[in-house]
């Protein structure tokens, strides 16, 4: 008896430390990309590497236009898929009927989430840029990474207005509201944070690619800062592609500073939706 | 024709939802002014629905089919050009959990006011402190109205829900089961407080036991499985009821 009670505990133990480090595996990788990146990256940075041009053939000077570019990208993004996911989320979670072409459109939404970026690329310069003739452009590139962006949007957001529980709906239905009055008041503050955690994750994917803005934004030098959603720029990621693969003589260190600037733009998005998310959390009453 | 009396008049109503379950056939029921009207009888008789019938709030779940008429001020509140905005500001309603809205104990009253557009800090004020004193709620909330309304017990909670019903000023309140996630101490309080205001009200009550039924009722009526099988003054029904099966589920035989 005693005697299988202490095996039994042995096998747990074992199981829970293969558990314990099979979880450490995974976060391993992780880790080490972000450590080897800060060691090889930090020494690169510094106030002129963040503000000011590239000189030299790029091999010299800052990256000031690939974070401006970057960020540009993010916030044209931003313009066109969080009104437009916002508006498709609450569609469908609201008011759309459950039928054949609700389901049909929301498996539309997930497998758009899982189209490789290269063809939302290809999308972007085939409609945008070509077809509208918006030309490689911010303005195309902002498209095309809302495009791919949507999805996930519109699925979190959807997710975060089902949370909201139905008693709500229907108590203040009863009060005398219309559905547009419940969601106004009611389920939206209550999804919100749900929603913007939503928007960052999206937005933060689409900072971070740069198949999508390949053919459709993207510059490969540019000697002045982009003047209007009509012209091209650089932008990080498509510009440490560029410097690993196209500039003969690149000091390593810029590259490692390159991307490292870009890793702490992803991550900080990321740390603050984490934060969104935990404060809501905190906050809420059911 | 109409009884000065009568306040609602269902007359041959049937609903059905679309998976064929609960559902009420042919139901005729004259519901009096002024007092409290209780509806009661097993689980799946149809007293919700029928409740929830008197202010359109059906219109939210799969109903597939409803005939008859819901006469409210002599009007039939079935008829699709009904307003029922302004429908369920005159028949509130309080459910049986107390949800009080994700807001403030204040909001919570004010919310349906609000929808009507008044924005008036005054008139808000006045009508907030009125609905939760009528609610017997003021004494136990007036130096927190700010707090999230999560924050009172379950028992004060159903009172706020009432409160919020109450500032709307209505004719009917219904009540599905408003006590049932009640302790014995806040059940009693919420049966003296509609006692005291049935007078100015007409009440709509499912209770959610025989007891309580049996308690609260001027008037009650029976419903097994959909059917209407007997109703009422309370003190004939529970005494000397007419129909076995009604003698059956107040004795406690079935339920």
């Amino acid at each position: 008896m005693e005697r299988s009670l202490t095996s039994a505990r042995i096998q747990q133990r074992i199981g829970f430390s293969l558990l314990g480090l099979v979880t450490f595996a995974t976060v391993l990788p992780v880790l080490l990309i972000i450590g080897f990146i800060i060691v090889k990256g930090a020494p690169a940075i510094s106030w002129e590497f963040l503000t000011a041009m590239p000189r030299n053939g790029m091999r010299d000077g800052g990256i000031l236009p690939a974070i401006i570019g970057t960020f540009y990208l993010t916030l044209g993004t931003a313009i066109f898929s969080v009104p437009l996911g916002i508006a498709a989320a609450i569609y469908i979670s609201e008011y759309a009927p459950d039928n054949f072409l609700t389901r049909l459109i929301r498996i539309a939404i997930i497998n758009l989430a899982g189209i490789p970026s290269v063809v939302y690329g290809l999308f972007g310069l085939g409609l945008f840029v070509l077809f509208l003739r918006l030309g490689t452009s911010i303005l195309a590139a902002s498209l095309t990474l809302s495009i791919m962006t949507l999805p996930v949007i519109i699925s979190t957001a959807e997710e975060a207005l089902r949370s909201v529980p139905q008693a709500f709906r229907t108590v203040s239905i009863s009060l005398g509201a219309t559905r547009w009055q419940t969601i106004w008041r009611i389920v939206l503050p209550q999804a919100m944070p749900g929603i913007i955690t939503g928007i960052i994750l999206g937005l933060e994917r689409a900072a971070g690619e740069t198949a999508p803005i390949l053919f459709t934004g993207a510059a490969f030098f540019l000697p002045r800062l982009p003047q209007s959603p009509f012209d091209a720029t650089m932008a990080l990621p498509y510009h440490i592609f560029v410097i690993s693969t196209s500039v003969p003589g690149m000091p390593i260190q810029i590259q490692y500073g390159t991307v490292l600037v870009l890793l702490v733009f992803v991550l900080g998005m990321n740390l603050i939706a984490t934060l969104i998310r935990q404060r809501a959390r905190a906050r809420r009453q059911w | 024709m109409v009884n000065p009396m009568e306040k609602i008049r269902i007359e041959h109503l049937s609903i059905r939802y679309s998976d064929g379950t609960e559902s009420l056939r042919d139901i005729c029921l004259s519901i009096p002014a002024n007092q409290i009207t209780v509806l009661f009888g097993p689980a799946g008789g149809g007293k919700s629905t029928l409740l929830r019938a008197l202010n359109r709030l059906n219109d939210l779940a799969d109903v597939q089919e409803v005939s008859g008429q819901i006469l409210f001020n002599g009007v039939n509140i079935l008829d699709p050009g009904v307003n029922v905005v302004n429908l369920r500001r005159k028949i509130g309603m309080v459910f049986s959990r107390p949800v009080v809205l994700p807001l403030s104990i204040y909001q919570n009253v004010s919310y349906g006011l609000e929808l009507m557009g008044e924005r008036r800090k005054s008139k808000l004020d006045e009508a907030v402190e009125r609905a939760l004193r009528r609610a017997a709620l003021w004494d136990e909330v007036y130096d927190r109205l700010k707090d999230p309304a999560s924050a009172i017990s379950g028992g004060q909670q159903q009172r706020l829900c009432l409160a919020r019903v109450l500032a709307l000023e209505p004719e009917v309140i219904l009540l599905d089961e408003p006590t049932s996630a009640l302790d014995p101490v806040s059940t009693a309080r919420i049966e003296g407080l509609m006692q005291e205001i049935k007078e100015q009200y007409t009440i709509v009550w499912v209770p959610h036991n025989v007891q309580q039924a049996a308690r609260m009722a001027d008037y009650a009526a029976f419903f097994l499985q959909g059917e209407l099988v007997e109703h009422g003054p309370g003190e004939t029904l529970f005494v000397k009821p007419r129909d076995q099966r009604t003698q059956d589920y107040v004795t406690g035989r079935f339920g």
